[in-house]
């Protein structure tokens, strides 16, 4: 299966583990994915706060190219993924966008391709039964809370592939790596996003509760597709001890990197050790055939 | 007693509801439940819940709504948006609302929209985003010179900044992209 490939900034930066694992599944599952050539930034939440032209001018260019070679486009981050969701829902809906879009990338966009989350990529069209069958060293019981944040499911009009409120695609693809996802209430809570770098005391409150809410459940870590989500949880988990006097030492994985790991992927080749929480005892016990 | 004279908030009231509507928002739509701001992760921080932004347009009070910290506090989670029983995109409007404080330069909280504009420069200039410039201009910008500066080395000790520039080459495509949203307005 050939699909247009949209990294988007934060895969060359913080989030790389996300593109080492991201290429390790794809080549397990003999999905060829074309990077978009010259991609730009997707404007992210900056464009959308200052002028609504540029914040769907910015991922229109990319998926123009993608159009051009009729691909549909797999997005990764999250984040980036609901931009391009709201350009191409725009772009179809009025005809004055699609022009004004097009004028201003100075390309033809039509919007007749398709945006797809790497998630719903793997789950929806490479296919859980294909996933399943890769699976060499599976996860053996270890309890996942999967956490999809904002921008995978809401808002629900754009027409996502999961539902907005308490999704399951991942929580799905866990078990089928021989994972056990956990059920707990704060699979679709906003992680804070920039709050976090740019006004830490009102960023802070929002990535403890998620952290706490998935330690009362019974988690051993957490599955993200968000790399700003990964940062807030991960990077900052030392700051939430400090601030909240707690000791949480919850890995969080993007969930390639799970699916990675279960096809045999060395943690070091996908950028395991480029976590902040070391999850590298919690997957000692991976491997066994047997779940507890 | 005397008369209260309304019809001035009356014209922004009419203003505001017809741009609103022109986006595709309808404020009119709203009977304030409140069920945007029960779900909003940020409203602790904000000065004026999602609801009393929506209430403070219907009545033609714009200009507080404008001058609010909530525009700001807003982490664009799109729960409001999705669960909002009228249909009113609360989240495109806390946009709307963001890019018309910025655009008078009444932003409440200047860090953010600082940070978007060193952002969009970004951007502009590489086609992506260059962290570790973007992070050092804001600290200037904003005077906060230390602030996050212990972020930088651990990022860089596994890897995940760097201090060369990243390169779209993509023939200046986004910079003249940039350059044609601008004259657009300026028509």
């Amino acid at each position: 299966m050939r699909i247009a490939y949209y990294p988007g900034c934060s895969l060359d930066t913080t989030g790389v583990e996300f593109r080492l694992s991201t290429a390790y599944c794809a080549n397990q599952l003999d999905l060829d994915l074309w990077e978009v050539p010259a991609w730009n930034c997707c404007g992210a939440s900056s464009a959308h706060s200052t002028d609504q032209l540029l914040s769907l001018a910015l991922p229109a260019r990319n998926l123009a190219i993608a159009e051009k070679e009729g691909l549909d486009v797999a997005v990764p981050c999250a984040a980036c993924y609901s931009r391009f969701k709201t350009v191409e829902a725009e772009v179809r809906q009025d005809e004055k966008v699609q022009q004004d879009v097009a004028r201003v990338i100075d390309m033809d966009y039509r919007a007749t391709n398709n945006t797809r989350s790497l998630l719903e990529v793997f789950v929806d069209q490479v296919g859980l039964d294909k996933i399943e069958a890769a699976v060499k060293k599976p996860l053996s019981g270890l309890k996942v809370a999967c956490y999809y944040g904002c921008y995978l499911v809401r808002p629900p009009k754009l027409g996502h592939f999961d539902r907005a409120e308490d999704p399951e695609s991942m929580d799905q693809l866990i078990a089928k790596l021989g994972g056990t996802p956990v059920d707990w209430p704060h699979k679709t809570e906003c992680c804070g996003a920039g709050m976090i770098t740019l006004s830490p005391e009102d960023g802070l409150p929002l990535t403890y509760e998620i952290l706490r809410a998935a330690q009362l459940c019974g988690a051993d870590c957490l599955a993200t597709a968000c790399p700003m989500c990964l940062m807030n949880l991960d990077l900052h988990q030392e700051s939430v001890n400090k601030k909240y006097k707690a000791d949480f030492n919850l890995p969080v994985f993007y969930f390639t990197e799970l699916m990675a790991l279960t096809f045999g992927a060395e943690p070091k080749e996908i950028g395991l050790d480029k976590h902040f929480v070391n999850s590298l005892p919690l997957l000692a016990g991976i491997g066994k055939k047997e779940t507890a | 007693m005397s008369g209260i004279e309304l019809s001035a908030v009356q014209a922004v009231a009419k203003e505001w509801t017809e741009k609103l509507q022109a986006a595709g928002i309808d404020i009119t739509s709203c009977y304030q439940c409140g069920k945007c701001t029960a779900g909003c992760p940020m409203a602790q921080s904000m000065d004026y819940s999602p609801r009393q932004i929506v209430r403070l347009l219907q009545l033609g009070l714009a200009d507080d709504a404008l001058r609010s910290r909530t525009i700001w506090m807003c982490a664009s989670c799109e729960t409001c948006a999705t669960r909002c029983p009228r249909d009113v995109d609360v989240a495109k409007l806390m946009d709307l609302l963001r890019i018309e404080a910025n655009r008078t330069g009444v932003a409440a909280v200047p860090e953010v929209p600082i940070f978007h504009k060193t952002f969009l420069e970004s951007v502009e200039r590489y086609g992506r985003v260059y962290e570790m410039e973007l992070m050092m201009k804001f600290n200037m910008r904003t005077g906060k010179l230390f602030n996050n500066v212990d972020l930088g080395p651990k990022m860089m000790s596994k890897g995940k900044l760097h201090f060369m520039p990243p390169k779209a080459d993509d023939g200046g495509a986004v910079k003249k992209l940039f350059e044609r949203v601008r004259e657009r307005k300026g028509n």
